[in-house]
């Protein structure tokens, strides 16, 4: 009997194997990589309503969910979900708004849904105390694991200045189209954390960034080939102060706000601005944005935009 | 009677070592209960009620304990059964009773015990050696195997399976564990239970009471014809076929004898007061031990004396050696105290009652608590402490003081957990990036909880860490995120006595109220 299984289980490892070996599907997954979509706005912004009904005007002034998602996609969503802290504490994306997006996800036809994060406190902990586990399950999705690094795969950054190779999560390498859901929340060693930061959260060494110039990995990591299709940062609850993870409910504010734009540094250039209303952070002491637009990733340019402005 | 006993004992065994492998958190952590219920751990944890149990079941029943409850026990059986199927025709020889090695290693256990040197005990606690076994070579294994499936599944998009890390924490813990087992193995392999019956402190105690139980496997039944079978069936090597007569000390209650006979000579029966024929004879050599044993127990205290003063407790006197070395620009350091587990009080009353079983260690799920070798000194050697190589302790986690069977780490709550100061935090400032590099970081910060460590402005746009070491917990997440090799630039000094943290008050919440894009 146990040899049978383990019998078995060597034959269905030589099978896996085997299969990895033929990794021509990336490639062909990497080529059919987001490609800017035209028409409409640029960026909209949304104030005054509930996380899901902030992303469902959103994305309509957006042209729609089915703009980005295709019938048939694997789709990847990115919040954050970094610290083993309650929906209340603004630490981790909000559990309503990914359930909202998953979704929108399914009903336009992806095939499967996945979420993940690489999270800093213990994964288990994170995805359960977050809330996002649930409703993403709930919502019809799956979340899986991003805890080791056999999930991640060596991808280089041609473009990027410090950070040329890194180690990305294959959720994101496999998906079809991937959509960057951050967090809006000051932090003590990148100023801001929002969609470029929320990038760190696919890379396995997260140590590097911090010893080779953070704010310059940020940027460079937002020069993945495969950028996110949409880039929706949840200010419905901002995390003022004490960032990124905040020991108490005074760090937080509740300010009932959405962006959404498929340009990441215009999206983070218009996050910092609504957050300079809280609590002081000049654009210019945010480096990794200019960084980035250096690196032509997009604009901070946001007059120059056509965007979209709601109150609800 | 056999077939009851090997049903209870493997679903107990199964149930234990499946509690110490379980690193998904499917098995409710009441399973501790199993652990709780070992002699050694309820002694420690003066658990009165478990003591009581064990001591009544064993005054009547005989040595139940180490046939169905005692997990070590039950290995030693698995591997018996084992090697029956290799050589149908094992035999055990009946041998006499080691009663002076067997008192000897009691006294030994328990004068060091009293003296403080509680690695005897731990090496030969059979719970707690099985603990490390299960913990250093059955989990490996098993994690193995899950990894295994897992890339299976996982490839299939299927991840009901994770990959779990791992990684051997302590090269000290896996050989002794490694040697413990092989002996376990070797002897129960040759000899049956030849551990249980000739090393074991708690074999030999409960044997003591075991000799006066009420009821007894009783030899020499109507049709007895001295064959021997029972005799050389007996993994105990307790029963002598030719004289008729039983060792109650030695008999584990495993009823095999009764099993194998062919005539239905032997039957499990309540005598209150015989202790076999063997009690005339043994009465006299028991006169004769007193003495014996006495001279044990005094040369054993001055051998102990004088061990604990060669040994002495590591740390004190190194308390005031912080070893500093520079190497380029990048400070090296030493900590001095290790980081006692959140709700062990203190160093001393830790290492006084921790049997380094290591159920923590497994049920860590930050695996920030790992043996150690000569942390707290040879005495505590394999004792865990708080490493924060591959994690760091969990602000809100509290697993490991919910499980404890000895009680070395007293249960708390996540309330008390949040404001209890296990160790304090230490900047060098000379290795942070910020200052190296002139670039921003903050990684410490960002996972400190408490905000111990925060950024503050430093040159130009740039922050650096400060710290503020009232606030701090010790729970080592600076250390573990700080990207600076091969020394870092922050990290948590043990407190040898647990302290409390402050709390900062809380700010009140200005409904701060955002009406505006603010672009």
């Amino acid at each position: 009997m146990e040899r049978k299984f383990f019998l078995k289980t060597v034959a269905l490892t030589g099978v896996a194997a085997t299969l990895k070996m033929v990794d021509g599907f990336e490639l062909l997954a990497q080529s059919t990589k987001a490609t800017a979509v035209s028409g409409g706005y640029d960026l909209v912004a949304v104030m005054g309503g509930e996380p899901d009904i902030m992303f469902r005007r959103a994305i309509a002034e957006m042209g729609g969910i089915g703009k980005y998602v295709k019938p048939g996609n694997k789709v990847t969503i990115k919040p954050n979900i970094g610290w083993d802290r309650v929906p209340e504490l603004a630490a981790n994306t909000n559990p309503v708004l990914v359930s909202e997006i998953v979704k929108q996800c399914l009903k336009a036809g992806a095939k499967e849904v996945i979420v993940f994060d690489h999270t800093c406190d213990d994964w288990r902990m994170c995805y359960k105390n977050s809330g996002i586990e649930d409703a993403v399950i709930a919502a019809g999705g799956k979340i899986i694991p991003g805890h080791d690094e056999s999930y991640y795969r060596e991808v280089n950054l041609p473009h990027a200045v410090n950070l040329k190779t890194a180690k990305i999560h294959q959720a994101i390498l496999d998906s079809d189209v991937w959509i960057n859901v951050p967090i809006l929340k000051n932090h003590g060693g990148a100023k801001m954390s929002i969609s470029m930061k929320n990038l760190m959260g696919i890379v396995w060494d997260r140590r590097y960034f911090h010893s080779h110039n953070l704010q310059q990995c940020i940027a460079d990591c937002s020069t993945l080939d495969k950028k996110p299709v949409l880039n929706v940062v949840d200010a419905y609850r901002l995390l003022k102060s004490n960032g990124p993870q905040g020991k108490t409910e005074a760090d937080v504010v509740i300010s009932k706000g959405l962006f959404i734009s498929t340009d990441i540094v215009a999206v983070d250039t218009a996050a910092t601005k609504f957050f300079n209303q809280v609590s002081e952070m000049p654009l210019e002491s945010v480096e990794y944005i200019g960084k980035a637009e250096a690196l032509k990733l997009g604009t901070t340019q946001l007059d120059k935009l056509n965007v979209k402005r709601i109150k609800i | 009677m056999k077939k009851l006993r090997i049903a209870i004992s493997l679903i107990l065994f199964s149930a234990i070592t499946c509690y110490f492998l379980d690193f998904a958190e499917i098995l409710p952590n009441r399973f501790h209960v199993l652990a709780q219920v070992q002699l050694i751990p309820a002694l420690i944890a003066l658990n009165v009620i478990v003591v009581l149990f064990i001591f009544l079941l064993t005054l009547f029943f005989g040595r139940i304990y180490c046939s169905s409850l005692c997990p070590l026990g039950i290995l030693q059986d698995i591997t018996d059964l084992v090697a029956k199927r290799f050589h149908r025709k094992k035999k055990y020889p009946h041998f006499k009773e080691q009663k002076i090695l067997r008192w000897a290693i009691v006294a030994v256990v328990i004068a060091a015990f009293i003296f403080g040197i509680h690695i005897v005990l731990n090496l030969l606690d059979p719970y707690s050696v099985f603990g490390r076994i299960a913990t250093n070579i059955f989990k490996p294994v098993y994690l193995t195997g899950n990894n295994l499936i897992a890339a299976v599944g996982n490839h299939y998009n299927n991840y009901r399976f994770y990959q779990a890390d791992i990684f051997i924490a302590s090269v000290s813990s896996l050989v002794i564990a490694a040697v413990s087992f092989a002996v376990i193995i070797f002897l129960s392999y040759r000899y049956g239970r030849l551990y249980c019956n000739t090393i074991c402190p708690v074999g030999t105690i409960l044997g003591f009471i075991a000799k006066f139980s009420f009821f007894k496997i009783k030899i020499g039944g109507k049709g007895c014809n001295s064959c021997g079978l029972c005799e050389m069936k007996c993994k105990s090597s307790c029963i002598d076929a030719k004289t008729k007569e039983i060792d109650y000390s030695r008999c584990v209650t495993c009823f095999n004898c009764m099993e194998v006979c062919k005539k239905d000579a032997l039957s499990y029966q309540f005598l209150p007061l015989s202790s076999g024929k063997k009690s005339e004879t043994g009465a006299q050599g028991e006169v004769i031990d007193e003495t014996k044993r006495k001279f044990i127990s005094a040369s054993v205290l001055l051998g102990v004396t004088t061990l604990q003063n060669v040994f002495g407790r590591k740390g004190k006197d190194s308390t005031d050696n912080i070893k500093e070395i520079f190497t380029s620009h990048n400070v090296a350091f030493k900590k001095i105290h290790p980081i006692t587990p959140p709700g062990s009080v203190d160093v001393k009353r830790f290492n006084d009652s921790c049997t380094a079983c290591q159920l923590c260690v497994n049920k860590c799920p930050s695996q920030v608590l790992q043996p150690t070798f000569t942390e707290y000194g040879i005495i505590g050697m394999l004792q865990p402490a708080l490493s924060f190589k591959h994690g760091y302790c969990n602000y809100h986690c509290t697993v490991c003081s919910e499980i404890c069977p000895t009680k070395a780490i007293v249960e708390i709550s996540k309330k008390e957990k949040n404001t209890l100061q296990i160790g304090q935090v230490k900047f060098i400032k000379e290795n942070c990036v910020v200052v190296t590099d002139g670039t921003n970081c903050g990684a410490c910060s960002e996972h400190c909880p408490t905000q111990a460590v925060s950024m503050q402005p430093y040159k130009g746009d740039l922050n650096i860490p400060t710290i503020i070491n009232e606030l701090c917990v010790g729970c080592g997440g600076c250390e573990y995120i700080c990207p600076v090799r091969p020394y870092r630039a922050i990290y948590v000094e043990g407190n040898p006595i647990h302290l409390q943290a402050k709390v900062t008050e809380e700010k009140e919440n200005k409904k701060i109220k955002v009406d505006d894009f603010g672009f």
